[in-house]
């Protein structure tokens, strides 16, 4: 198992240097500069604001002087916002996004693999068909939709939730976590569904009930290990995009996550934010696949085994 | 493995985890609390690039540094004259060209020490040091070799027309008259900043030292900054060492990022905000029916228009131009588009710039519009080689883009296709020429007819029209400054938009107008051209609420 890890720890690092590359040079073939205004700015003024950024050496020299703060773990200074390091604002934002992100896992995961279970156990009868129905129209539902939605019914007619804010009054995180979650939920009960149709057609669930067992731990105790599989490889792409994802719900709900910067930092021309954003992002990306591939294996004997780890 | 023994922590942990969510506190309102201690809550658009004087630009920068800081002069918020700042009193001398400062020795910044002329002098030394960078240095430009120290033409700053004589006194020698130079003193790139805190961060020209973070700061407004939460809200209170401290009715101030519209005009229908700095557009009718409506519309000193790029065909024909200008019906696109939250304009200046009205050279005539590109060589539109329209990409500008090519379509029977560009790659275009005609806006930094006029000067670096006159030239860099008095000064400038709008290198839409949503609670917000608001003036008076319909 260890030399799993490792492996796959070693395989990410090129990964993730093609992607530094990449974005550094995509992002500055974009025409438009970061001090590129409406208002045009002096010659000599832009001069030396490319001087105080480095943007006024060679291309590749800016190439490799970033890698070797980037080592360092220095992400340098903002653009957009001067006085503020892109390490700062990621490690401001970054409990907010993180904390808004584990909510809406938590209430996708609960409604998701609720819906999906009690889905997969009467399959085509009308206990599945309302959940996947709802669970369908929750992944075409985007959550600029949703979200004026929630907030007419819950915030406006009812008034029992705040609209806006985040940890400001009372349950105002009520409404964002579940704005987020929605789209997910939808995903997870459509997963443990079908995971869990495949594995109470097991033999050993009929064993299970040969022995007499309740439904209810046949299902809890023996079928949800093996049909939450699915669940437990998509999680970790699911936290990492929903970190990455919450731009839309962050700025609806003024909250001062990361994923507000990161879309606009595109727009500002911000090349450190940029690629401090996509850096940081993508490494996340990387990391919870590998986290869902360990758990996956670590749920599964027969992958276990494949993998060759450390027995 | 997964026992419900293993279970009982996980879930534990997710039921602790969900409390959280809706974890108790008061339930009372912003407004309500705001009202009684004396808290304004303002919806200030988006989170401010930073709070250094010298370093930034932008709208949302500017409320919060004009609360933290003063400048020499402030502008009355109900004339928009000049006012005692920092400076209690100025003279002119050698017939206006240079201004005495006479400093109140009562300024003070707000750690307590005395706000002098040498700060100024050093503050100025750093807006202009060609290395800090600062993009609004050119407000100082009307000061003796001011540009050329920026440029690194003038290396030795005492050659820089502006001199400490004593502590309280400030002489500034300017290049030639400069009517509107009181009025920058306002703008926060002409702000003194305290020395030695910049200094105990760093070189004076570095941009990102953490100088203006909460606790570092020093500053000499009428309230002095408390919490900065990065995208969340700044807070500033009432400071104790301000000049003018008697007459500051507000405890504080709390500035949000309200970067979504839609939710900022929520908040303030569930009493979070007592002003917006925006009003969703499809809101606004219902707003104006409402008794005693909060909404709050003005002329704004701006102004929409259409670029032409004078040396490409059809438009490098002025009667092309012409045809195309009169053509537009902007009462109607006022009225329709814009749902009558703007003004129809007819030349590059506002109206009432200050006492000045720009002229109207031409109305709105299909019958002439259509004669004049016949004239071009396209009766009835044909052999009309086509036009596109460049917009940056958002909605408001594709609506009205829209509109104009029906317009141009129905009444000079022209094909016209439109383009839209990311908003970076849309400056490159504008900046490089590189369209026939493109979609730009003016806000002027200052009320005079010149923030405007002096756009279309021979090369100027937001003419992006090719045009060049050196008549015009003359009145606008030359004659102008020089006038005896405002009237003439004014008719001067008058001759000047007159031969620019009969060259028509731009065709003038509209005029902005600003629109907030204010709390019946607050008083002392006064709508004027700049959107200028003064905080020291704001009062909040309790047991006012919002119109019934709105609660």
């Amino acid at each position: 198992m260890l030399r799993f890890i490792l492996i796959r720890l070693l395989q990410a690092l090129p990964v993730i240097l093609v992607v530094i590359t990449a974005t550094f040079f995509l992002v500055r073939s974009a025409p438009g500069g970061p001090f590129d205004q409406e208002k045009v700015v002096i010659p000599e003024v832009k001069r030396a604001l490319e001087a105080q950024y480095r943007l006024d050496l060679p291309l590749h020299e800016q190439y490799f002087a970033y890698l070797g703060d980037l080592a360092q773990g220095d992400l340098g200074p903002s653009f957009k916002y001067p006085g503020r390091s892109v390490n700062e604002i990621l490690f401001s934002g970054l409990p907010v996004t993180a904390e808004l992100g584990l909510y809406a896992l938590l209430i996708a995961l609960s409604i998701g693999v609720l819906a999906g279970v009690l889905a997969s156990l009467r399959p085509n009868t009308v206990q599945d068909y309302i959940p996947m129905s709802l669970a369908m129209i929750g992944i075409c539902m985007p959550s600029f939709l949703l979200e004026p939605l929630l907030v007419l019914v819950f915030g406006i007619w009812l008034d029992w939730l705040p609209i806006t804010g985040w940890g400001d009054i009372p349950g105002d995180k009520i409404l964002p976590s579940i704005t987020l979650g929605a789209a997910y939920a939808a995903y997870i009960a459509r997963l443990s569904r079908a995971g869990m149709l495949e594995i109470l057609s097991q033999d050993y669930i009929r064993t299970a009930r040969a022995k007499g067992l309740s439904e209810f731990r046949v299902v809890t105790k023996h079928a949800l290990r093996g049909g939450l599989i699915p669940v437990v490889a998509f999680l970790g792409p699911a936290f990492a995009g929903l970190l990455a994802g919450s731009f839309v719900v962050e700025t609806i709900f003024q909250i001062p996550g990361l994923g507000r910067f990161y879309v606009q930092a595109a727009f500002n021309r911000d090349y450190t934010m940029i690629l401090g954003t996509t850096v940081f992002l993508s490494t996340l990306i990387v990391f919870f696949n590998i986290v869902s591939d360990v758990v996956a294996a670590w749920l599964n004997p027969r992958l276990r085994g494949q993998l060759g780890g450390g027995r | 493995m997964l026992s419900p023994a293993t279970f009982r922590p996980v879930l534990a942990g997710l039921c602790l985890l969900l409390l959280n969510l809706t974890a108790c506190g008061s339930g009372e309102s912003n407004v309500v609390s705001g009202n009684r201690d004396g808290i304004l809550h303002y919806g200030n658009g988006s989170e401010p690039q930073g709070l250094d004087p010298h370093v930034v630009t932008g709208v949302p920068e500017n409320h919060i540094i004009r609360a933290l800081f003063e400048g020499l002069a402030v502008k009355n918020p109900k004339t928009l004259e000049p006012e005692p700042g920092v400076a209690e009193r100025w003279e002119f001398s050698d017939e206006g060209r240079i201004i005495t400062f006479y400093l109140n020795p009562g300024a003070r910044w707000s750690n307590g020490e005395q706000v002098t002329a040498s700060d100024y002098v050093w503050s100025w030394h750093r807006a202009l040091h060609p290395e800090t960078g600062n993009e609004y240095a050119y407000m100082l430009f009307p000061v003796v070799n001011a540009e050329a120290y920026l440029k690194g033409q003038v290396t030795d700053f005492d050659e820089v027309g502006v001199k400490a004589l004593d502590d309280t006194t400030l002489q500034v020698t300017l290049n030639a008259p400069t009517p509107y130079f009181i009025q920058l003193m306002d703008h926060y790139s002409t702000f003194a900043v305290h020395p030695e805190t910049l200094l105990k961060f760093g070189k004076m020209t570095d941009r990102y030292t953490p100088w203006t973070r909460v606790g570092n700061i020093v500053s000499n407004g009428a309230f002095k900054l408390k919490e900065w939460s990065l995208n969340r809200r700044i807070i500033v209170e009432k400071s104790d060492q301000y000049w003018d401290r008697d007459r500051v009715s507000l405890n504080g101030v709390v500035f949000y990022p309200t970067e979504n519209v839609v939710s900022e005009e929520r908040m303030f229908r569930a009493e979070q905000l007592h002003y917006t700095q925006v009003v969703p557009l499809d809101k606004i009718p219902v707003y104006r029916e409402l008794p005693d409506t909060p909404y709050i519309q003005a002329p704004y000193l701006g102004t929409y228009y259409y670029l032409i790029n004078t040396k490409r065909p059809p438009v490098d024909d002025v009667r092309v131009r012409k045809a195309l200008s009169m053509s537009l019906d902007r009462d109607k696109l006022v009225r329709t588009v814009l749902q009558h939250t703007a003004v129809p304009a007819y030349s590059i200046t506002p109206p009432n710039t200050l006492g000045y009205y720009p002229p109207k050279r031409f109305d709105f005539d299909p019958d002439q519009a259509r004669q004049l590109l016949a004239e071009a060589g396209y009766p009835n539109g044909e052999g009309w080689p086509g036009l596109e329209i460049l917009y940056n990409t958002q909605e408001a500008h594709r609506k009205i883009a829209v509109a104009i090519q029906q317009m141009w379509k129905s009444e000079l029977n022209i094909d016209v296709t439109l383009s839209n560009q990311e908003w970076k790659v849309y400056l490159d275009a504008v900046t490089q020429i590189d369209f026939q005609v493109a979609r730009r806006g003016w806000i002027g930094d200052y009320v005079d007819a010149n923030n405007f006029l002096d756009l279309f000067i021979t090369d100027g670096g937001n003419n992006n029209t090719h045009y060049s006159d050196p008549i015009y030239d003359d009145l606008i860099l030359y004659r102008a400054p020089k006038a005896a008095t405002r009237e003439e000064r004014y008719r001067l400038f008058t001759e000047a938009e007159s031969m620019l709008m009969d060259e028509m290198p731009i065709i003038p839409i509209y005029t902005y107008t600003w629109k907030h949503l204010i709390h019946p609670s607050v008083e002392g917000m006064y709508p004027n051209l700049m959107d200028s608001l003064n905080l020291k003036y704001v009062r909040l008076v309790s047991d006012r609420h919002l119109p019934e319909a709105l609660r």
